[in-house]
């Protein structure tokens, strides 16, 4: 069986969360795996990086160099390529860095590439099979990857099961010096995060969230109105925000906020993982769509098939008629 | 600039889709759209020309129907399309599309390739990152906004939790781009005219069949995914399901 890498990111000095889900996956490829982490950056954080990763991680392979104290795929590529063996087996968590980082790198070392695997169901000498899903998670598929000269794998964050195992004593191995000197093309400058809002979701106990289904800007009236009967706050997913129908600060998602209301509505959302990823906390969703077959449905509470436009001034309606009757 | 759009035509979004009998592929008996960020990473071309001149060209690989994608590209501005006609093409891994697009445009010379970030259809989001690779350039992905320099381009990705990256450049790059980048226009009924007159160029499997691979994973089967949680779906006419969902919400939910 080939030897299998896991790329571990990490982010001012804490590991990153997919660490252990990425042990969890090489596990499930061969379950007499010993998996080795690849970390690579600059400076005393990184050695603190390898020391945590070694509890869990038989080997770490450490990769320090200056050029690497900020993420740059580019680099991070050139550097791995010269320290992996022929016919790896590479996992890469299918994040934003992942998805700047593993599909070259595949190229570089000449072996297939599996981008965003949720499961792997079976393995047969150099074939295995896992499982993905396409056309936005309406469909689940069974993907046969043949791995004879290597593979490079993207897991998306959140589908395994992190490993829990005794701690081990593990071992830093620092390969910084077979790597050697790295240029790139690309230079990093800065990170910077998103302007707040007036509004911020993150604080409310009900968020009435629309997605693509609202189909204008001035619908978006509707469904403020149905969140004030409500007591709740307007959210919402991907499509709404690059609409420009509401700003960035709304959005629920990996790209956006992760919110931790009571009571979700999702209103016309279809419910990809990426805006499903920023709602945590287990709330009672509601979700209306005209798409029976909408991937929301498969974690909602209640479903409710129908045109959010008609439905949601009804909705609307009848609370305040309640509303009225209780006052009286 | 000259600069490339890689597009792709996908089942539309809200299509409720069906397996085919065999459970390998979906049944093609629905209705097509252009792959949304790819629709956007068109817009930015047409953008960038606008800005700094020079020429936009379309490319997707599929069959005849695919070519509504480039028709439409056109019509909003793209100056040329190529078009790599062959059912077969639906069935290429990631890895040999690249190699596919890489040999077809083997004699022109881009500045800019730009790819939408994944498609809505398998959503492997790694195309234009191995084509990239493919022509030895550098690239970035999941690109939110581009400003050119002199000797480059600027560039601003998306990362998580709202989180944003600045990243210099040389030129030729390739970029993927994100939905929401910009603004969509809408093709005007002169530019539907004016795209009936522009160059379509037409590129058959066996003309690039020498510079493709083995595909390496191929879709063994497909299902509807097993539901996890208990759903109590609510039916009726609109009064009738929001009169017995207020009554949920205040009785069992206790929001109201």
């Amino acid at each position: 069986m080939a030897r299998i890498f896991a790329y571990i990111g990490h982010r001012n000095g804490i590991v990153d969360d997919s660490a252990m889900e990425l042990f969890a996956v090489a596990r499930k490829i061969d379950p007499a795996a010993s998996p080795t982490a690849l970390v690579t950056g600059w400076g005393a954080s990184l050695d603190t990086i390898c020391d945590a990763l070694r509890t869990t991680f038989p080997e770490v392979w450490k990769i320090a160099s200056e050029n690497l104290a900020y993420p740059n795929a580019e680099l991070i590529r050139k550097a791995l390529m010269k320290v992996l063996p022929p016919g790896s087996i590479v996992l890469v968590p299918h994040d934003h860095f992942g998805i700047d980082l593993a599909p070259g790198l595949s190229i570089k070392l000449n072996e297939a590439f599996v981008s965003d695997i949720l499961d792997v169901t079976e393995r047969s000498g150099t074939a295995m099979t896992v499982v993905r899903q396409e056309f936005g998670g309406q469909v689940s598929a069974h993907v046969r990857c043949d791995h004879s000269s290597g593979a490079v794998i993207t897991v998306r964050p959140g589908a395994f099961k992190p490993s829990s195992s005794a701690p081990l004593a593990g071992v830093v191995v620092d390969k910084s010096s077979e790597v050697g000197p790295l240029a790139a093309g690309r230079r990093y400058l800065q990170t910077v995060v998103a302007e707040a809002g007036e509004v911020d979701i993150t604080k409310h106990n009900v968020l009435v969230s629309i997605g693509r289904g609202i189909q204008e800007k001035d619908n978006v009236g509707i469904a403020q109105e149905l969140a004030d009967v409500l007591g709740a706050a307007v959210s919402c997913s991907r499509p709404v925000v690059d609409a420009k129908w509401l700003e960035k600060s709304r959005q629920v998602g990996s790209s956006g906020k992760t919110v931790k209301p009571k009571v979700y509505l999702a209103c016309g959302i279809s419910g990809a993982f990426q805006h499903l990823a920023g709602i945590k906390g287990n709330p009672f969703i509601i979700a209306i769509n005209k798409n029976p077959k909408a991937p929301i449905f498969q974690v909602a509470d209640i479903g409710i098939v129908d045109d959010i436009l008609e439905f949601l001034p009804e909705m609307t309606n009848k609370i305040r008629e309640m509303q009225s009757v209780s006052a009286k | 600039m000259k600069i490339l759009v890689c597009m792709k035509q996908v089942p539309q979004k809200d299509a409720p889709l069906k397996l085919n009998e065999s459970g390998t592929w979906i049944r093609e008996d629905l209705s097509y759209e252009v792959n949304e960020p790819d629709a956007y990473a068109l817009e930015e071309a047409l953008r960038q020309k606008e800005k700094h001149s020079g020429e936009v060209v379309v490319i997707t690989s599929g069959p005849a129907r695919a070519s509504q994608v480039l028709r439409e590209a056109l019509a909003k501005g793209a100056d040329r399309a190529i078009h790599l006609e062959d059912n077969a093409f639906v069935g290429l891994d990631a890895f040999n599309t690249a190699r596919a697009f890489s040999d077809a445009i083997k004699d022109e010379k881009f500045d800019l390739i730009f790819t939408g970030l994944q498609s809505d259809d398998y959503g492997y989001a790694q195309t234009g990152v191995i084509l990239a690779e493919l022509l030895g350039w550098p690239h970035a992905t999941i690109i939110m906004q581009i400003e050119k320099q002199d000797g480059g381009i600027r560039v601003k990705r998306e990362l998580e939790a709202g989180y944003f990256q600045y990243v210099d450049m040389p030129l030729p790059a390739v970029l993927t781009i994100q939905s929401g980048i910009n603004k969509l226009r809408y093709a005007t009924l002169i530019g539907i005219k004016q795209a009936k007159n522009k160059p379509m160029r037409k590129v058959t499997m066996a003309e690039i069949q020498s510079a493709l691979g083995e595909n390496l994973q191929k879709i063994e089967r497909l299902y509807i995914p097993q539901k996890t949680k208990k759903t109590e779906m609510i039916e009726g006419s609109p009064a009738e399901i929001a009169k017995k969902l207020t009554e949920k919400l205040r009785n069992e939910v206790r929001v109201l």
